[in-house]
């Protein structure tokens, strides 16, 4: 099972859409609910981070029945210190966001927490890649 | 109590067949995709109807219905105890004190009556103290609004943990109720009828089957549209009858009078770290935000199915938004009434009686988005599903009987409709086959007489008789 969804930079608006819509998806094929919980708080910080800091992603959801895997590549300004942005309360989100109550710095940890496993590759000035594997028992 | 004939969860909102034109009014708004229009009537789907009464109010011809007890219901009893909801009060005009309410319910048939607002008040004490008590769960969601359990039960089953496990104050009431007419009388309590005059479905469902409480301790709702025009009557020309009971009534505060409103049950825990919700689709996009875990700085969510507070409900009279305002004006007035209830000695034995207050079952989740039991087949589906999507006009008019495109492929790939159904669909198919048609008619046998075929054949002939005899022109 495939699915892509686009998320723009910026568009805080429809931030959370892609989310939703994942965690409806498996909803439907039934995974458990703790399950679609972590998914969907993975993916959604996922995607608030590419609404913060990326000009454009794609976001696809593969699942079977043993795993779900959940894919955001963006289009932007890539992570400097990888290592640094997965420290709990590191951010670089500009001032205005963090008044909306966003970009806390718990993005990448939280991330971290709620999957398996998680792979970020970044290139300064391209994007960056998260990749995270979920269990779907 | 009202029967409940094969349905596997209890509703009290019914379509009547005969008022349904088969418009796709209701099931547009309906908020958890319950509604299909089949055969050009509506039909709900049992499983995922929350009893929150979107649809009653939207009918434009009244064919959604709300079924409930009446006062005739009271005559199978020896005994009524009456529990009405605070948002009657605003159903009077303004300055009438809700001891004339009781007492009017009182001259009405009832022999008893415990106001909700007063339980309402001391089930806001226990809430501040589960809340205040530590815990991981944030935040918690009130557990007041039925349609919104249900809500949760069926789209949010992850929240479920989240729901606060104290009781509505309708069910402490009936507790409080069940106690004083114990107290009261030497009556076996299956004597005793015990009625909550309702302002919404919701309630009426959720007395029929509860939820977070095994036993139930309430005989069945009444409408408060029901009660209300003799009450109204009552107050309005018999004050002297009233004035001699009113003294036995024992009301909420305004703090437990402003549960009615969006809002009130906030301002009656007391604290900052709440919101309130009202609407239901504001209540979806809220446990969104809380299933994404957004709102873990929040304490408490106020959570009401109805615009405005349960002074929007169904079953009310007056227009939601006057209601709200005598409300606010009746809490305000009898705002430090308070204190008198909490020192109040009923009041004090029933806060001891932890009892009366808590959840002492689980709420069950009531998944309904599953495509199937089998996860693997459930994954197929789905994939079957986008193809169908995908192929959709994606107009979402709800011509087909579904609310949207993507509601017609999740029936279709569950066996209940067919993509033709789509009368985008079914007009692309039909204008595919009268090309069909076309290209079969021209291929019909030159002896049926097709008049261009005949013509070409003719020349053909004609060409090859020319070739044939080349020197016949010369
Ligand atoms: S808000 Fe009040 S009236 Fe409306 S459904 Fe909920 S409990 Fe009933
Ligand atoms: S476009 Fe077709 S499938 Fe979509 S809602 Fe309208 S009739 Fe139904």
């Amino acid at each position: 099972m495939h699915f892509v969804f686009e998320v723009q930079g910026g568009d805080f608006n429809k931030a959370g859409d892609a989310s939703s819509k994942v965690k409806k998806i498996l909803q439907q094929i039934g995974s458990d609910s703790a399950v679609v919980r972590r998914v969907a708080v993975a993916c959604y910080e996922a995607e608030m981070n590419v609404v913060i800091h990326a000009h454009h992603a794609f976001v696809t959801l593969d699942a079977d029945i043993n795993q779900v895997m959940i894919v955001v590549e963006d289009e932007g300004p890539g992570i400097e210190d990888i290592e640094m942005a997965m420290t709990p309360g590191f951010s670089t989100a500009p001032d205005y966001v963090r008044e909306m109550g966003f970009g806390a710095g718990m993005g990448l940890p939280n991330m971290k927490n709620c999957s398996s496993q998680m792979e970020i590759t970044s290139r300064r000035g391209v994007g960056t890649t998260v990749r995270m594997v979920f269990d779907n028992a | 109590m009202l029967k409940v004939d094969n349905q596997q969860y209890f509703h009290s909102v019914h379509l009547m067949e005969d008022k349904c034109k088969g418009c796709v009014n209701c099931i547009k708004r309906c908020p958890t995709e319950a509604i299909r229009v089949r055969d050009g009537k509506a039909h709900i789907i049992e499983a995922r109807c929350i009893d929150c009464g979107e649809c009653v109010r939207i009918c434009p011809n009244q064919a959604k219905i709300v079924v409930a007890d009446t006062l005739n219901e009271l005559n199978g009893y020896k005994y009524n105890v009456a529990l009405p909801a605070p948002a009657i009060y605003g159903q009077l005009r303004e300055g009438i004190d809700p001891r004339l309410v009781m007492a009017a319910l009182l001259s009405i048939g009832f022999d008893h009556v415990v106001d909700v607002a007063f339980a309402a008040d001391l089930v806001g004490k226990k809430i501040r103290e589960a809340i205040s008590a530590p815990s991981e769960i944030r935040p918690f969601i009130s557990s007041a609004c039925p349609a919104v359990v249900r809500l949760v039960q069926v789209r949010f089953p992850n929240l479920i943990e989240h729901i606060l496990p104290v009781l509505s104050p309708m069910r402490a009431a009936a507790n409080i109720a069940r106690n004083q007419v114990a107290e009261k009388t030497s009556l076996d309590l299956k004597d005793v009828g015990v009625w909550f005059i309702s302002p919404c479905p919701g309630k009426v469902s959720a007395i029929n089957e509860p939820a977070g409480t095994g036993e139930n301790t309430i005989s069945g709702a009444i409408p408060i549209a029901e009660v209300y025009p003799l009450i109204r009557e009552k107050i309005n020309h018999c004050p002297e009858e009233l004035d001699r009971i009113v003294a036995d009534s024992k009301p909420g505060s305004g703090l437990g009078l402003g549960w009615a409103r969006s809002g009130g049950e906030n301002q009656s825990i007391g604290g900052s770290r709440q919101i309130a919700v009202d609407g239901i689709h504001s209540v979806i996009q809220i446990l969104e935000d809380v299933e994404r875990g957004k709102l873990s700085d929040i304490d408490y969510i106020e959570a009401q199915a109805c615009v405005g507070g349960c002074v929007g409900g169904v079953l009310t009279v007056e227009n939601s938004f006057i209601t709200r305002r005598r409300v606010r004006i009746l809490a305000t007035e009898s705002a430090d009434r308070l204190d008198g209830v909490l020192r109040d000695k009923i009041a004090c034995e029933a806060l001891e009686n932890e009892d009366w207050f808590r959840h002492d079952k689980p709420i069950e989740p009531r998944p309904t988005l599953k495509l199937d039991d089998d996860m693997a087949t459930a994954i197929r589906k789905m994939e079957q599903m986008e193809k169908i999507v995908e192929d959709l006009p994606g107009l979402d008019c709800g011509s087909c009987g579904a609310p949207n495109c993507r509601a017609l492929a999740e029936d279709v790939v569950r066996g209940l409709a067919n993509e033709m159904d789509c009368i985008f669909k079914l007009r692309e198919k039909v204008r595919q086959l009268a090309v069909e048609m076309m290209e079969l008619a021209e291929k019909a046998p030159p002896a049926m007489g097709h008049v261009e075929k005949k013509a070409e054949i003719e020349n053909a002939i004609g060409e090859h008789s020319a070739k044939a005899e080349p020197d016949t022109n010369k």
